[in-house]
């Protein structure tokens, strides 16, 4: 541009460009100076602790080579973190994706009551992570959850009687459904233990994941829409494309790159959540539960095999390493267009 | 505006996400509210007030018989501090970043955005030996130093979509007037751009009332824990349960941070959207 308006200018956007040259630097260099010193170190520090047999007590350990990456691939417990983490990631992303594509265009135009609403829908994303979890806790309760309150009372006034537990055995205790949807019968006796059995507290997890990153998502895809040019929406109704056939042709292949953008985030937010998963089970029960981030944690805080935990965290690198690809592509993709 | 019938969808579409995200808030509430010999009686409607419910004694409890007030000073204090630091290093960097347009500023600024994906879970093993080296540890300038680490490249990020906004041509009015170009930053552009830094203000300050990872691995004394440390490790100890405090706990740092989200939403959504992608 510089360049340009030098032409028509003459000196003074000469000077400008000069002053320019030495100011960019100078503005962005304490930001960049940062950012190596407490990103980039410790990344650096994180890969060589990896390879050495470093305790909690000192910064150094004797050099291992690619020992603890080897140890941790060998063990069982690591297995199934790496397990938890791609199932958790996946499916609380896929939840997360068609959930915030049917709000976004819900909430996208105005109506009255929009304010409301979307304080309700807002509400998970600006409550501390912790905070919530520590809600689940209480939601999921062993004793006084109140989710199996619900399911085993009696909840729509009136008779004939309705018990949601009932309805629950009816539709999913059932053979023909495959191993992970079918549900044993829920006695109001023994009500289920959410986040005390396997299975069901991997289900726990998972929904306190999609319910968190579900807003912001929302809110990404409303962005979306929003920016979506009111023209293309006229040339879309006067060819004729309307409902589904419109959404697939013209409102899908628009929003593709911002829901790209959502769900990148949605994957790097959950695949590196530690948070969760070590207030809602601390991997419990038996270590069933736990991802990559809370057995990094474990064994690099708890037990003090600092080596042996950032050989274990250092697992997700790809994963994000693949993210940034990606971002970096996109972005200079929507860069040329 | 949208027509009644759109208005209806609308509402019918949105009503059971709705209840879904916002139960547990509800349930919070109601929770924190009961008195101990309603909430932990399983013959009581768990719905209704019953006994001597409702009562305010659990936020007494909550002020009163723990840390808590401790922990929220320690979050105002550390966010404070580092929405400052933030804005010191991020300011300066997304200006220019938005200004120097294509090439490799548009580069900088995507790897700059993407040291914010590198996640604490990465980095808390090696920081916590440089907090521990720096004798730093159980103190909240840790967590003050270690912050910004992720802060500064979200904000730089908002920051460049924002300044992206605001026409070169006022600056250039302004240099024209002899106005150098520091001051033209500080007297136009920055003035320009209030409520863009008051979107970074809340948004630094909620992800710093966010973090978790660090804030258990370099503290471990109750009085300098921070509120999503201290909650749910000091509240939730063994067999005692304080779930009505628990709850009280909860809901007060989440009914006006999300208040302050809504409002500042559409202007996050601007700078979101509007930084390196565009």
């Amino acid at each position: 541009m510089a360049t340009v308006a030098a032409g028509s200018h003459g000196r003074r956007w000469h000077d400008v460009f000069e002053e320019r040259r030495f100011l960019s630097p100078l503005l962005i260099a304490p930001a960049v100076l940062f950012i190596v010193l407490l990103v980039g170190a410790p990344l650096v520090l994180a890969v060589y602790l990896s390879l050495t047999d470093a305790t909690a007590g000192s910064l150094t350990g004797e050099f291992v080579g690619f020992q603890n990456y080897t140890d941790a691939w060998h063990s069982e417990n690591f297995r199934r973190a790496l397990r938890n983490t791609i199932i958790f990631t996946l499916v609380s992303q896929a939840v997360v994706l068609v959930g915030a594509g049917v709000l976004a265009h819900a909430l996208v135009r105005d109506f009255r009551g929009k304010w409301f609403l979307r304080f309700l829908v807002i509400l998970p994303w600006a409550t501390p992570v912790a905070l919530s979890t520590v809600a689940f806790l209480w939601l999921f309760h062993p004793l006084y959850s109140v989710v199996n309150w619900t399911l085993t009372h009696d909840v729509i006034p009136g008779s004939p009687a309705f018990f949601p537990y009932k309805a629950m055995n009816w539709a999913f205790a059932r053979e023909f459904w495959p191993e992970w949807i079918q549900i044993s019968p829920i006695e109001p006796i023994d009500p289920p233990q959410w986040l005390g059995e396997p299975n069901l507290a991997m289900a726990a997890i998972i929904f306190a994941h999609a319910w968190r990153i579900l807003p912001f998502a929302t809110v990404i895809f409303i962005a979306g829409l929003a920016s979506m040019p009111p023209e293309i929406e006229d040339a879309a109704r006067v060819d004729g494309a309307t409902g589904l056939k419109k959404f697939w042709y013209v409102t899908l292949p628009l929003q593709l790159p911002i829901a790209l953008v959502a769900l990148l985030f949605g994957i790097v937010f959950t695949a590196t959540d530690m948070t969760v998963v070590y207030i809602l089970t601390h991997g419990g029960p038996f270590n069933s539960t736990h991802v990559l981030t809370t057995w990094a944690f474990d064994t690099g805080i708890n037990s003090a095999a600092l080596g042996q935990g950032a050989a274990i965290s250092l697992y997700l690198l790809p994963a994000l390493a693949l993210v940034a690809i990606l971002m970096l592509s996109f972005a200079r993709r929507v860069e040329v267009t | 505006m949208a027509t009644r019938r759109e208005t209806l969808t609308s509402w019918l579409i949105i009503t059971p996400f709705a209840i879904v995200l916002a139960f547990p808030f509800y349930w919070m509430l109601m929770t924190a509210l009961r008195a101990d010999n309603d909430l932990y009686d399983i013959e009581q409607v768990p719905f209704k007030f019953n006994a001597d419910s409702p009562t305010l004694n659990n936020f007494r409890f909550l002020f009163e018989q723990t840390d808590y007030r401790q922990w929220l000073e320690n979050t105002a204090l550390i966010g404070g501090a580092v929405v400052l630091i933030t804005l010191a290093l991020a300011l300066p960097a997304g200006y220019a970043l938005a200004r120097l347009s294509g090439g490799w500023g548009q580069t900088l600024g995507v790897a700059i955005f993407l040291t914010y994906l590198v996640p604490p879970t990465l980095l808390f093993l090696p920081l916590s030996r440089v907090v521990s080296e720096l004798n730093l540890h159980d103190r909240l300038w840790s967590l003050i130093l270690v912050y910004p680490s992720f802060t500064v490249p979200f904000s730089i990020w908002l920051l460049m979509g924002f300044f992206k906004t605001i026409p070169p041509e006022l600056e250039d009015a302004a240099l024209v007037d002899g106005a150098s170009r520091l001051t033209t930053l500080v007297r136009v552009v920055f003035p320009l751009s209030i409520p863009g830094i008051l979107t970074v203000v809340i948004f630094t300050f909620s992800l710093v009332v966010n973090e978790f990872v660090y804030a258990i691995t370099f503290i471990s004394v109750t009085e300098q824990k921070t509120i999503s440390a201290g909650v749910p490790t000091e509240l939730i100890r063994g067999d005692v349960f304080y779930w009505g405090a628990l709850m009280a706990a909860t809901l007060i740092p989440a009914i006006p941070l999300a208040l302050l989200y809504n409002v500042f939403l559409n202007r996050f959504i601007a700078g979101f959207t509007g930084g390196a992608f565009r």
